[in-house]
């Protein structure tokens, strides 16, 4: 009774501090969003789901403080050629945007998409209403009902360039809730890339709806603030022949929480979700992954490493569904972390729950140190310790960056990460 | 070239002495050849020269060049020209064995302040050592060891050893595991190899690789010490009467 009291206190608390947008023909997702968010209350420390990440900061009603850091490097992706979206602190900014206007896709607004009928409609909080079954997902209901910007984005045709969404964080208190809807029709392919710390605090939503035989790469890398503070979810459901790819990029952040929700509704799909985390110090990470098989002939693949130094914490909660007649699951699931010492914990909770007698699905989970025969090896050949164990670290977090299918964003991912480590030996 | 004195070497974990007072002295461009019996602390010997762990020195030296060996990082080692094909070549998951070779010879090249091999000297020259060492484009691109048969991992220290050009090349048991053909590549790679300036330490269990390779000088190395030098004979009265009459001889 008090732990109920309690989270109806902080839910109630953060909801005073929200205000709805008007709606027009988002306004039943979102009082139906919210009303759900009432029923369910915000996440508490006694919640199942979230015993291993401690939801306070992204609860109340204001962020804490996250100072923007600026590393007088190039952004993430700047060298690709692509349409470029900027928000500052969630804020659409159009002067530094490029037009909204690509052959193949129609980009809109969310905050700009008014009157009753939009195609979006029918998606907008709808996969995240689906996405709600069996495990409660409070940030996402609350960012369908207060969302104040996201894209509406329709691919019908091919682009020739990857739409790329750009978060820059410029306000040390800001708080951010975007939500992005992506349809993407029937034989039609997208990249969407996603980079930046957005806010001191982040909740991201985004829905996406892949037709039969749509194809959708997704790459974000998550800003390098170390006070930065993020809840993101993604909401897939893929029809027959369709192929998902999703990578995401995580160095510093004080926390992230990724939730990816994928539902197989036809035959002969393919879901890759990835993520390569590296983290110092005051750092925690918590991917978080529950892909349902409802259909034939699917694959799904998740691969997440993480590496982890200085006390910081990496957080990996993995579900496979594979649902009465979905036969010929091909399922996999691999998560592992490199601890660069004794005071970094990796926390992980992989299932798998099958309910089809003709699947092949196989679930890991690792937490070692670097392998020191190795070391030696690379030392023994010359190279000095330092650089011999950032070798090995990449060669930890390579089985996650080979998930990009675009060497060129893959190579971007790597030399990132490869900075980062090289950064850290000073 | 390298001046080993009563070199004294314990576990670092326990209270086990392996090296009892090893002395050695190899001039340049000799080829030496260790021999004896199993656990008698040859590879102990090349581990602690090239510097691994778990090992604690508990008296004596050893210098390449003059320079003492014993007080240098591993890589330091490297840089300095001592070179250890290991008896079991270990396996690097995720690191390509081009990568591994580029990274390795750079970074010697850099610790000496000499220039870095451009990119296509580099291919060339690894190409062509490749060759004729017999491994193929396929094998260089795989990561290092991984699923290698073991005489792939054979070859492959040697290609390494061809590389990067020590001063100093310890060969522990790189014949152990390698067919007839593959042992004369092997030999062939480093008999190329020999030169004035480059000395070698062979630890071998067997005369067939002395076939191939000569030795200058043979020793035989019993419970941490070396017990008896002298030379190639010495290594053909162990293939044919083993170690009980030598180690007989001098207890
Ligand atoms: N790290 C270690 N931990 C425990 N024992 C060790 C270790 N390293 C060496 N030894 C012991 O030291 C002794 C010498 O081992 P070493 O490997 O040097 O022998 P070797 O002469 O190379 O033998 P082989 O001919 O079988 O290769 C053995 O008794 C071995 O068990
Ligand atoms: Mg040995």
């Amino acid at each position: 009774m008090a732990l109920a009291q309690l989270k109806q206190d902080a839910t109630d608390a953060r909801l005073a501090a929200l205000s709805m947008p008007e709606g027009g023909w988002s306004a039943a997702a979102r009082r139906d969003a919210l009303g759900r968010l009432r029923a369910m209350g915000l996440p508490g420390r006694r919640d199942e789901y979230w015993r291993f990440t401690r939801p306070d900061t992204l609860n109340q009603p204001a962020p804490p403080p996250a100072a923007v850091l600026d590393h007088g490097e190039a952004p993430v992706f700047d060298a690709v050629d692509r349409l470029k979206i900027v928000f500052v602190d969630g804020v659409f900014d159009a002067a530094a945007s490029d037009d909204l206007s690509l052959e193949g896709v129609t980009i809109e607004r969310l905050a700009e998409a008014r009157g009753d009928i939009h195609w979006a409609r029918d998606l907008y909080g709808t996969l995240e209403a689906r996405g709600q079954d069996p495990v409660q997902r409070p940030f996402a209901a609350l960012n369908t009902a207060f969302a104040t910007d996201g894209l509406l984005v329709h691919v019908h045709g091919t682009p020739s360039r990857p739409i790329s969404l750009i978060y820059r964080h410029a306000d040390t208190g800001s708080d951010a809730i975007l939500h992005h809807v992506l349809r993407v029709d029937s034989g039609a392919s997208v990249t969407v890339l996603e980079n930046g710390p957005a806010a001191a605090r982040f909740n991201k939503c985004m829905e996406i709806d892949l037709a039969d035989g749509a194809t959708l790469h997704h790459v974000r890398a998550q800003g390098r603030d170390h006070e930065r503070r993020a809840v993101t979810h993604l909401f897939a459901r893929l029809g027959s022949e369709s192929v998902f790819k999703s990578f995401t990029l995580t160095a510093n952040g004080m926390l992230t929480r990724n939730e990816a929700v994928i539902e197989f509704t036809g035959d002969d799909a393919v879901a890759h979700v990835a993520g390569a985390c590296v983290g110092d110090g005051d750092f925690h990470h918590d991917d978080t992954v529950f892909v349902t098989h409802d259909a034939v002939n699917c694959e799904s693949r998740q691969v997440f490493k993480k590496v982890l130094r200085n006390g910081a914490t990496g957080v990996f909660q993995g579900k496979i569904l594979v649902k009465a007649g979905a036969q010929k699951t091909d399922g996999y699931q691999i998560s592992q972390s490199l601890l660069l010492d004794g005071d970094s914990q990796f926390l992980a909770k992989p299932e798998l729950e099958i309910y089809a007698d003709d699947v092949a699905c196989s679930h890991g989970s690792t937490s070692g140190a670097i392998d020191e025969e190795a070391l030696f090896y690379l030392r023994s050949r010359g190279v000095p310790s330092g650089p011999a164990t950032d070798l090995l670290t990449l060669a930890f977090l390579a089985e996650a960056v080979d998930e990009i299918e675009d060497e060129t964003l893959a190579a971007e991912i790597a030399g990132r990460l490869e900075a980062w480590l090289e950064r850290r030996r000073g | 070239m390298l001046e080993i004195n009563n070199l004294q070497v314990k576990l670092e974990e326990e209270d086990k002495q392996i090296l009892k007072g090893v002395n050695l002295s190899i001039a340049p461009g000799m080829v030496h050849a260790i021999m004896g019996p199993n656990g008698s602390g040859k590879s102990t010997l090349s581990y602690v020269l090239s510097g691994k762990d778990g090992y604690e020195v508990t008296g004596g030296s050893a210098a390449l060049d003059g320079a003492e060996l014993l007080d240098m990082e591993p890589e330091e080692r490297a840089a300095a020209g001592l070179f250890l094909a290991f008896q079991y070549p270990v396996e690097i998951p995720g690191v390509g064995n081009m990568t591994f070779l580029r990274t390795a010879v750079n970074a010697q090249r850099k610790a000496r302040g000499e220039p870095e091999m451009s990119a296509t000297d580099f291919l060339k020259e690894v190409r062509s050592r490749a060759k004729d060492l017999k491994i193929d484009a396929e094998m260089l691109k795989r990561p290092v060891n991984v699923g290698f048969s073991g005489g792939e991992k054979k070859r492959n220290e040697i290609l390494q050893m061809a590389m990067l050009g020590p001063k100093m090349c310890i060969l522990d048991e790189t014949d152990s595991g390698l067919d007839v053909d593959a042992m004369k590549l092997v030999a062939q790679g480093v008999n190329a190899l020999r030169s004035e300036g480059r000395s070698f330490l062979v630890i071998t269990h067997y005369q067939r690789l002395l076939d191939h390779i000569q030795p200058d000088v043979v020793h035989i190395m019993s419970d941490g010490r070396i017990v008896k030098s002298g030379g190639p004979e010495l290594a053909l009265e162990v293939e044919n009467n083993g170690y009980a009459d030598i180690l007989a001889e001098v207890a």
